[in-house]
């Protein structure tokens, strides 16, 4: 059967979320970009809504299954208030999904209670690197077995929270084949940059890069065990997540530039009575609904195990960046002289929709 | 719970019309491009036996009236859906003879959503007789396209002898000869025309009735020659004296101050346009398909999951092209959900529409566009279906009014605030 209607335990936890997003995201979104800081209570706030822990199982601390479609609606709802906001809400999952997909059942009973029983904590996950053609799936980091140890040499950028985290997943080249690694804290070679890294966007989530200088982990800290993981799944998840917080952005550069052409006046009338600026809106609600369609599917795909869930999970997350630059850019055409000021937060978000092409790593459902 | 599961009639039924495409339709697309007016007979004969043999009958959605069983659970209504599948499988066969599948089309479609029960039965029997039959609905003229309200064609009561006079000029009317024309093959059918029983009330007045073939005074009088869905006849009808029984007027026949009738035959368009869009679609795959497959005949494969840095031009194309047609697919998908579920789709209706307009128009035109000269030729069916393709963003509400329409709805706007 088809169905587009959210379960009754989906709308629950889309209204909490709904309700954090537009009041405590939304609200510390401006100050929080322009100050380059989020506050903690507001990051401890979103942990609470639960959205991350409801989907681990009861037997590793938390309190629900894993649903990719449930992350999908929580991150499209949570992301309408502010996105750097959300991907910080969000980095523990970095640490903590890619181990319930891909991990043993040792490393799933050792890892994952500790940060979902817990507050909010600084444990995320190195994926992009500093190139131009950046490759999940070919990647310049490298891991090679020595004795009982993997030894992992490279860099890589765009790092939440590498600076205070507990542990990380850092993802390497074995042999071809990209594989996560936990690396605790304070590991030998293992360097993180001093500053912050400054993007176009996103100013409110600490980002560094690091440097991984003949890192060893034993063997037993690689994902999966010494038979290791399978990334697609990983990769998808990933996908899907961007997708869904493109979405979200989306959504709110839309609504924002709708209600201000409703207000606007030019020529007598209210500038949303104009087809051309109708037209705009009627195309950026028609470009947001497609995407989204395409984005559940593939989420849906994930959760009931279709052969082509991972390249509906590419699609998807290919056709949302297209969407959002285009929905975001039109969102500040709008609003005119006006979506270029900082006050609107209009601009923000259109420099946060040219992002998705590049976040790839940067939060997973 | 949100869920994408084909429902298993409707992959069934997949299953047999992809058949009837591959084997009926693929292999005489392109004659009867090259052979405007002429009519796929076999074709035609074939779906009639089907449709009667399955108890379809007629492509329109029936009435669920089905007696449940209280103790079963029970299942969700999915005839749209299923509906919209149909069609988009056989427009992948080919859109032009999908417009000439009989069984009333959009004349049937207009009693059904506005006729009474009498003249349901009445109209509607015709469709399951021996001979395939069709109808046609009658309502652009020459000044009036999109802006139905500036339809001219009166009807006028002869109270002495209880007639319906109608005088005027329809043209675009799909299937308008075959539904008027009593072909050897074909049953006797009717159009539905759209008229003025009022001049002065404007859109209130606007009233539909059903003329059946051979009433005095009806001729088509030109068949249209067009860009694409050449097999499918696109008539002018004059209307002279034209006198119809009372009881053919579709909904009432007296002029209230409310456009409510008005309103009522526009909602029509809910339901139709996104079957209208699936059509679209249907053609927009054939092509994507046919591309995919001459480039992997030529060692070109696409590689999903790369960068968009890494991958070719062509790749790119593909990739984008493969999101357009999902996500519109999706669209009309959740707009006859919604329609099968009761639940208001007018804007859902309008957006699948409006995606699937631009969406189907920018594939098959990069489909003739990336295979070069083997897409520009006449001798592959990618040229034919960008012509084909075309029509989508133009019938049943063009790109620009569909997005009239979902601009209203986003705004909370009235006709009057946004023109």
């Amino acid at each position: 059967m088809y169905s587009f209607e959210p379960s009754e335990e989906q709308k629950m936890l889309i209204d909490a979320v709904s309700r954090y997003a537009v009041n405590d995201l939304r609200a510390a979104a401006h100050d929080a970009e322009e100050e380059s800081k989020l506050p903690q209570s507001v990051v401890s706030k979103g942990w609470e809504m639960g959205v991350l822990q409801a989907s681990i199982p009861e037997g590793y601390g938390g309190f629900g299954e894993h649903s990719v479609v449930t992350g999908v609606l929580a991150a499209e709802e949570m992301a309408y208030g502010d996105l750097a906001g959300t991907l910080a809400v969000m980095t523990p999952g970095l640490f903590v999904l890619p181990i319930l997909l891909g991990g043993t059942e040792e490393q799933k009973q050792q890892y994952i209670p500790p940060v979902i029983e817990a507050d909010w904590q600084p444990y995320t996950a190195a994926l992009i690197e500093p190139s131009f053609d950046f490759d999940p799936n070919e990647l310049k980091t490298t891991a090679k077995a020595d004795g009982d140890d993997y030894v992992l040499t490279g860099e890589k950028t765009y790092v939440p929270f590498a600076k205070d985290a507990e542990a990380m997943i850092v993802y390497a080249n074995l042999d071809g084949a990209t594989q996560g690694f936990i690396v605790p804290k304070g590991a030998d070679g293992l360097a993180v940059g001093e500053e912050r890294i400054k993007l176009m966007s996103l100013n409110a989530l600490p980002l560094y890069s690091l440097k991984l200088e003949g890192v060893r982990v034993p063997k037993a800290n690689r994902l999966g065990g010494e038979a290791g993981h399978d990334m697609g799944p990983i990769l998808a998840a990933n996908r899907v997540a961007l997708a869904a917080l493109a979405v979200g952005v989306a959504k709110a550069a839309f609504e924002y530039s709708r209600d201000y052409a409703k207000e606007r006046e030019a020529f007598g009338v209210k500038i949303a009575q104009k087809q051309a600026i109708a037209f705009m809106l009627a195309e950026m609600a028609t470009e947001i609904e497609a995407i989204r369609l395409l984005n559940w599917e593939a989420a849906w795909k994930l959760d009931v195990g279709k052969e082509d869930a991972a390249k509906d999970a590419y699609l998807a997350a290919t056709g949302a960046v297209d969407m959002v630059m285009m929905v975001t850019d039109r969102a500040v055409q709008i609003l005119g002289g006006h979506g270029y000021i900082r006050e609107h937060p209009v601009e923000m978000w259109m420099r946060n929709g040219r992002g998705f092409a590049t976040f790839t790593g940067l939060a997973i459902v | 719970m949100i869920e994408f599961e084909t429902p298993k009639p409707i992959a069934q039924q997949q299953y047999v019309l992809q058949t009837v495409a591959e084997n009926m339709m693929r292999p005489v697309s392109r004659y009867f491009d090259e052979h405007e007016h002429e009519i796929p007979w076999d074709y035609i004969n074939f779906m009639h036996q089907a449709m009667k043999a399955s108890g379809a009958g007629s492509l329109a959605p029936k009435d669920e009236k089905k007696e449940q069983d209280p103790n079963k659970p029970k299942r969700p209504p999915i005839g749209y859906q299923l509906l919209a599948h149909m069609l988009e499988i056989i427009s992948w066969g080919d859109v032009g003879m999908y417009l000439v599948t009989p069984g009333g089309g959009l004349g049937a479609a207009a009693v059904q959503a506005a006729g009474s029960p009498e003249q349901k039965k009445k109209f509607l029997a015709r469709f399951a007789g021996e001979k395939p039959t069709f109808a046609a609905m009658c309502m652009t003229e020459a000044n009036a396209g999109s802006d139905t309200s500036a339809i001219r064609t009166t009807a006028v009561l002869d109270e002495k002898t209880n007639e319906w006079v109608l005088n005027g000029e329809k043209i675009f009317v799909t299937a308008g000869d075959k539904a008027l024309t009593e072909y050897e093959q074909s049953g006797k059918g009717f159009i539905v025309v759209w008229a003025t029983i009022d001049p002065e009330a404007g859109r209130a007045g606007m009233r539909s009735f059903v003329v059946e073939a051979g009433t005095p005074g009806v001729k088509v009088t030109k068949l249209e020659h067009k860009l694409g869905i050449r097999c499918s006849d696109t008539a002018s009808i004059v209307l002279q004296d034209a006198r119809v029984p009372y009881d053919h007027i579709l909904g009432s026949p007296t002029v209230e101050k409310t456009t409510k009738g008005f309103k009522g035959a526009m909602a029509t368009f809910d339901a139709t346009r996104p079957l209208v869009a699936a059509t679209g679609i249907g053609v927009a795959r054939a092509a994507l398909e046919e591309v995919k497959k001459m480039l992997a005949e030529q060692g070109v494969e696409i590689r999903y999951g790369l960068p968009r840095q890494k991958l070719t031009n062509v790749e790119r194309e593909v990739i984008d092209m493969e999101v357009m047609l999902r996500s519109a697919w999706l669209m009309v998908i959740k707009a006859v959900w919604m329609a099968d579920n009761r639940k208001p789709n007018a804007l859902e209706s309008s957006m699948s529409k409006v995606k699937a307009g631009d969406v189907v128009t920018k594939i098959t035109q990069k489909a003739v566009e990336l295979m070069g000269p083997l897409g520009y030729t006449r001798d592959t069916l990618l040229e034919k279906w960008f012509r084909d393709a075309k029509i989508t963003d133009i019938y049943e509400g063009t790109g620009q009014i569909n997005r009239l329409v979902v601009a209203r709805h986003i705004l909370g706007y009235r006709g009057r605030d946004l023109r």
